[in-house]
């Protein structure tokens, strides 16, 4: 038995909404693989709870007539993963959430728990921070959205106000039309361990595969929240692929970051491993994108 | 202190091919339902927090923990346990046999947890290298026998599934 004080199961969006305007104590669960987790362990023991987990209508992916791409806040990471329109657009988001703890917990926990809940070592956020996502969420003055860079307030924060659930992911064309990317998670584990640093890269490179026209990073366990790296976007922008460029993309990550030092790594560690990840995704990331270093 | 109020709802679903019902705690796990209310002690209870993959059942077909389940969620879909795996004058299923003939199993608490991801990855019809199928079956710890037997048990399975042995 979960101490669970009283459940509320929401029956739509707007049910949602209500229940949480008239429960404004209660605690949102989606997966359930965090907040179940966190009452086993005392924390949120007592609490009230807003089940919004049967809410099909926030489950899928889909593409919106201005070709913005929808990940519905409830779809699992496993079906992320082998979604036509992620594999074909997004393809890095799909392998960043698969490798998220183990299989079980892909099948259950998802996108919008995993960003809800505000923690830099989220395996979705760092690749969600380089491809400039937008926050949908939805409340009693209807939907607003926001990009996620502004979503999250800081460690464990996140801005979802009175009313209001997170109903949807949305990556615009402009942000993935012609990217490729690529994510590193450097774990002590190769599952069912969370991230140390967690390096997503993505690249758009000129038609003659030449000449990076935007690379974009960001970072998980860099900071407090997921952050990205203008130094080394700045430096990579309009230059020729080269080797080279890897080697100094990498390098000028060292400017934007701020790791801590913590049980699971140490600052020095982290900024090794930020500076190399860097490296070898933007350089997976260029291959992926068709160029040559 | 604030007294909590007691809160019930019944829960319908198919269980290992037959529909059910049951009257429940909402505070209760899909684990706390299968095993109480059903006998379903296949369904362990390990860590309780998802990370040990005992629990593990497939729900529409994917393996979830039901540690970390609510059982009020259970409404509506088909949850299948190693139980449902069994013949009908009790014949082990092939992948059970599986795990006999590899000494895949010790103590065998991690072992009906196992045997349900394999289920899954068995059921997807695909064929799947030693790398994929070890990240598959990442969810699981067996603290008895290493993981050698329980991925050959699982390849033998997949190879015979698809006629490649």
């Amino acid at each position: 038995m979960y101490d669970i004080k009283a459940l509320y199961q929401a029956k739509s969006t707007a049910d949602a909404v209500a229940l949480r305007q008239a429960h404004p104590e209660a605690h949102i669960i989606a997966g359930g693989s965090d907040v179940l987790v966190q009452m086993r362990e005392g924390k949120r023991a007592g609490a009230e709870l807003i089940s919004i987990q049967t809410l099909d209508e926030l489950r899928g992916v889909s593409l919106e007539p201005d070709g913005t791409l929808r990940i519905g806040s409830l779809t699992s990471f496993s079906h992320i993963t082998r979604d036509p329109l992620i594999q074909k657009y997004v393809n890095v988001l799909g392998e960043a959430v698969d490798q998220v703890g183990g299989p079980q917990i892909r099948n259950i926990g998802t996108i919008g728990g995993n960003t809800c809940n505000g923690v830099t070592s989220a395996d979705s956020a760092s690749t969600l921070f380089a491809w400039d996502a937008v926050v949908e969420l939805t409340g009693p003055e209807g939907v607003r959205r926001l990009p996620v860079q502004e979503f999250y307030l800081g460690a464990g924060k996140v801005d979802i106000r009175a009313g209001e659930i997170q109903t949807a992911i949305l990556i615009p064309k402009e942000s993935y039309e012609g990217c490729f990317g690529h994510y590193i998670k450097y774990a002590m584990r190769n599952a069912v361990d969370i991230a140390t640093l967690g390096t997503s890269v993505n690249v758009r490179l000129s038609a003659d595969k030449k000449t990076v026209e935007r690379a974009r990073v960001a970072f998980g366990v860099a900071g407090p929240i997921p952050l990205r790296a203008a130094h080394a976007e700045a430096l990579a922008a309009g230059q020729p692929v080269s080797a080279e460029l890897a080697e100094r993309f990498g390098q000028a990550v060292r400017e934007d970051i701020n790791p801590r030092d913590s049980w699971r790594a140490a600052k020095d560690f982290r900024m090794h491993i930020a500076a190399e990840s860097a490296k070898r995704a933007f350089t997976e990331s260029v291959r992926l994108a068709g160029g040559d270093l | 202190m604030e007294k909590h109020e007691m809160q019930y709802q019944t829960v319908h679903f198919n269980l290992n091919g037959k529909d059910v019902e049951r009257t429940v705690d909402v505070r209760a796990s899909l684990t706390d339902m299968l095993r109480n209310d059903f006998r379903m002690t296949s369904v362990k209870k390990g860590c309780e927090v998802g990370e040990c993959g005992a629990c593990n059942v497939l729900i529409d077909g994917e393996a979830f923990n039901s540690c970390i389940y609510l059982a009020v969620w259970a409404e509506g879909k088909r949850v299948r346990t190693l139980e449902g795996l069994l013949g009908p004058n009790g014949e082990l299923s092939d992948i059970q046999e599986a795990f006999v003939e590899e000494a895949a199993i010790q103590c065998g608490f991690c072992t009906p947890g196992f045997i349900l991801t394999a289920v899954e990855i068995l059921e997807s019809g695909r064929d799947y290298t030693d790398d994929e199928l070890r990240k598959l079956l990442s969810g699981h710890l067996c603290r008895c026998t290493g993981y050698e037997n329980i991925l050959r048990a699982v390849r033998k399975t997949m190879n015979r599934r698809l006629g490649k042995a």
